[in-house]
């Protein structure tokens, strides 16, 4: 039996609704959430849910972009992880623990 | 020589800039070398210049060093012009100026601020020369705000004390109020003329103009409002008795011999706007007898030296504004020549008298100093016998000469003569009961030793040129229109010489010899009162602190939150309201910006979606 593609198998509509799912959750826990590390995940799950709708995309397409688009979005993640650790590193450091609220000497 | 006037008001200003940026780190000879020299160069410059330019006939000369500055037509010169007037008021000033300036340098020895007075006193002698030398009106108008300035700094020159804070603030703010005047004339007379260089001006104006238009005595009176400002006559004439706060060489130079004139000869160099309005003419000799009869009334009641001497300053002045105001030019800047010679005599006598009794102004603590201060004692005499024009001194030439001047006036003449007669008599009782009350009797306060020669000289020159003064022929002859030929005949001029000397005999018998009493005249309720109203200026300070000052004050005290700002402030208020409200949005939580980021996109997305 010939193997299928998953391509075909998975409709383009499938990928882009589980992306935008993926992004909503992203997005709702860091409006929730208060611990910092948690805020973090949070951002690389918004990040992969974007990588995800490139690589759907693309695939639908047949073109290399959304894989090439997905690479960028790989690095900027680590950089953005680098960084954010660092802070997380500091704000605890700082503040002697992880709530972000605490982080608000910043207001107007 | 004359190529090089500019140098005569550049130096002292360069003695002014060397003072002021060493700022009293020099050493007092060399404060008094540079103060006393740049003064004395200037004076010897002038002399050379004076020689060549009698030599050459006294023709005018133009210098012109360079354009200050041209705005739509209007090209005033830094440019200098010098005939017989120019040349005998910096006579007068680089002389006198000198003079004072040497008696100075041992009087103000011992003051903190030596520097600082040399500094100012400079720039005084410079902006004086300015004024006198400029050939256009905006020029003279710089030396005249720059004298005033002089004034302002050196009669508070002693500023640890309020008072003398407020007498110097007094005397500017009152001059400025005739400087305003005079800054409306020179708009007018622009506006219509088109020029403010003097002589050009004047010859257009009376090219333009006929005897009795209105314009010109408009711009006339509004000169005369400058030159009463500035030479205190009626009714500006309140500043200067309180000037005297000032060091006393300071008045010797400033309100005796120079600047008080100037407002002398603004009318005298713009003598042709004046003799086109003979309303304006009148007007400048009703002023001159009226401020010298007021003054010298006020000066029969003083106690303090200076205010006697003051008050008699503004007196003589009033018979130079007569001058003035009947047509006698020359006899009027005649009597500003010999009035500077002995009212700085006078004043650096007193000044003498001040210095030697510790600072005492009041002469009935005086008396018996005339052995004690022999050259004070004859620079009073000498000084008084030419104030009160006692025959045979410098005074008796000059006032002589306006007075039978004013008394051949077609207007009123004989009222003028009249009243300026009654002031001479005036003169010579309030001048010789101060003489008589400070030299004779008994000694009150014992005086130090006499002061040393620096003092004493200028005071002998200056009792030298006090009598030999009345010799001298001023060179205005080719400045003012001919003099009318007048008739010395008859009573009038016998009367004229005699209302001194008779005012002379009086103060000898009220104030020495006492035979006629004067106390139950003067202890009368009546005499009381007229005295306290005469000590008091006619209460004059009284009268303008009811009218002016004190309306002033309320106003300024009931808008001190002031009006016009509300406007602004309400702006500000506004601003700074709606400020805060947007920086409430700024809590600094992270989560609600993110959520209000979100929010705001899902916002612009359904809206963006929607128009489509």
């Amino acid at each position: 039996m010939e193997p299928v593609s998953v391509a075909v198998v998975v409709p383009m509509e499938h990928g882009l609704l589980l992306a935008a799912v993926l992004f909503s959750i992203g997005l709702i826990s860091i409006m929730v959430r208060r611990n910092i590390i948690f805020i973090l995940m949070s951002l690389e799950i918004m990040l992969n849910a974007c990588g995800l709708a490139f690589i759907v995309a693309g695939a639908h397409w047949g073109v290399p972009d959304g894989q090439v688009m997905f690479m960028l979005i790989l690095s900027i993640a680590a950089a953005e992880v680098a960084v954010g650790l660092g802070l997380l590193l500091q704000a605890h450091n700082r503040l002697r623990n992880l709530d972000i609220d605490d982080a608000s000497k910043m207001r107007g | 020589m004359i190529d090089h006037i500019y140098l005569v008001p550049l130096l002292p200003l360069v003695g002014f800039a060397l003072l002021f940026i060493t700022a009293g780190q020099l050493p007092r000879p060399w404060v008094a070398a540079i103060g006393v020299g740049s003064v004395g160069l200037s004076a010897l410059i002038v002399l050379i210049v004076g020689y060549e330019m009698l030599l050459a006939g006294a023709s005018p000369v133009v210098i012109s060093l360079y354009n200050w500055f041209s705005v739509g037509g209007f090209v005033p010169g830094l440019s200098f012009y010098v005939d017989g007037l120019a040349l005998t008021m910096m006579l007068v000033i680089t002389g006198v100026g000198f003079l004072i300036h040497v008696y100075s340098s041992l009087f103000m020895y011992e003051d903190a601020d030596y520097s600082r007075f040399f500094a100012y006193m400079n720039l005084f002698v410079s902006a004086m020369l300015v004024l006198v030398l400029a050939d256009n009106l905006l020029l003279l108008y710089l030396g005249w705000e720059g004298v005033g300035l002089c004034s302002y700094l050196l009669v508070g020159f002693w500023y640890q004390d309020p008072a003398n804070g407020a007498a110097a603030r007094k005397a500017f703010v009152v001059t400025r109020v005739g400087d305003t005047f005079m800054a409306l004339g020179l708009f007018l007379l622009f506006l219509h003329l088109g020029t403010l260089d003097i002589q050009p001006a004047m010859q257009l104006a009376s090219a333009t103009w006929q005897s009795g238009d209105v314009i010109p005595t408009i711009a006339a009176l509004l000169l005369v409002g400058g030159a009463v400002g500035k030479s205190a006559q009626l009714p500006l004439q309140t500043w200067l008795p309180d000037a005297m706060a000032g060091p006393t060489p300071v008045s010797a130079l400033i309100h005796a011999a120079t600047m008080v004139t100037a407002g002398v000869y603004l009318i005298a160099r713009t003598h042709e706007l004046f003799l086109l309005s003979p309303t304006a003419q009148f007007v400048v000799a009703i002023i001159g007898v009226a401020t010298l009869l007021v003054a010298a009334f006020s000066a029969l009641v003083q106690t303090d030296i200076k205010r006697i001497l003051a008050f008699s300053t503004i007196s003589q002045i009033g018979y130079m504004f007569l001058a003035l105001g009947v047509g006698a030019w020359s006899a009027g800047i005649f009597h500003l020549v010999t009035h500077a010679f002995f009212k700085a005599l006078l004043f650096l006598g007193a000044g003498a008298v001040i210095y030697s009794l510790h600072h005492e102004h009041n002469i009935f603590r005086m008396g018996g100093l005339r052995r004690r201060l022999p050259v004070a004692f004859l620079s009073f005499v000498i000084g008084s016998a030419a104030l009160a024009a006692l025959p045979l001194t410098s005074g008796f030439v000059s006032k002589d000469a306006i007075l039978l001047a004013a008394f051949e006036s077609p207007h009123a003449g004989p009222a003028l003569w009249l009243g300026g007669l009654l002031g001479a008599l005036l003169t010579s009782i309030y001048s010789f009961r101060l003489v008589f009350t400070v030299f004779f009797g008994p000694v009150r306060t014992e005086p130090d030793a006499p002061a040393g020669l620096p003092m004493a000289i200028p005071l002998v020159i200056l009792c030298v040129l006090s009598i030999v003064g009345g010799l001298f022929q001023i060179p205005v002859d080719a400045v003012f229109p001919e003099a009318r030929e007048s008739l010395h005949e008859g009573a009038i001029p016998i009367v004229t010489l005699a209302v001194p000397i008779i005012g002379v005999i009086l103060a000898y018998f009220m104030f020495l010899d006492q035979r006629i009493r004067i106390a139950p005249l003067v202890e009368s309720s009546v005499g009381r009162a007229l005295g306290r109203f005469w000590l008091s200026h006619w209460a004059m300070d009284w009268l303008y602190d009811r009218i002016f000052v004190v309306p002033y004050t309320f106003v300024a005290r009931i808008n001190q939150a002031d009006v016009v700002d509300t406007v602004y402030n309400g702006t500000a208020t506004i601003t700074r309201r709606l400020h805060h409200l947007a920086s409430l949005t700024q809590t600094g939580q992270l989560r609600r910006y993110v959520t209000m980021m979100t929010v705001g996109l899902i916002l612009l997305v359904a809206i963006l979606l929607g128009v489509r």
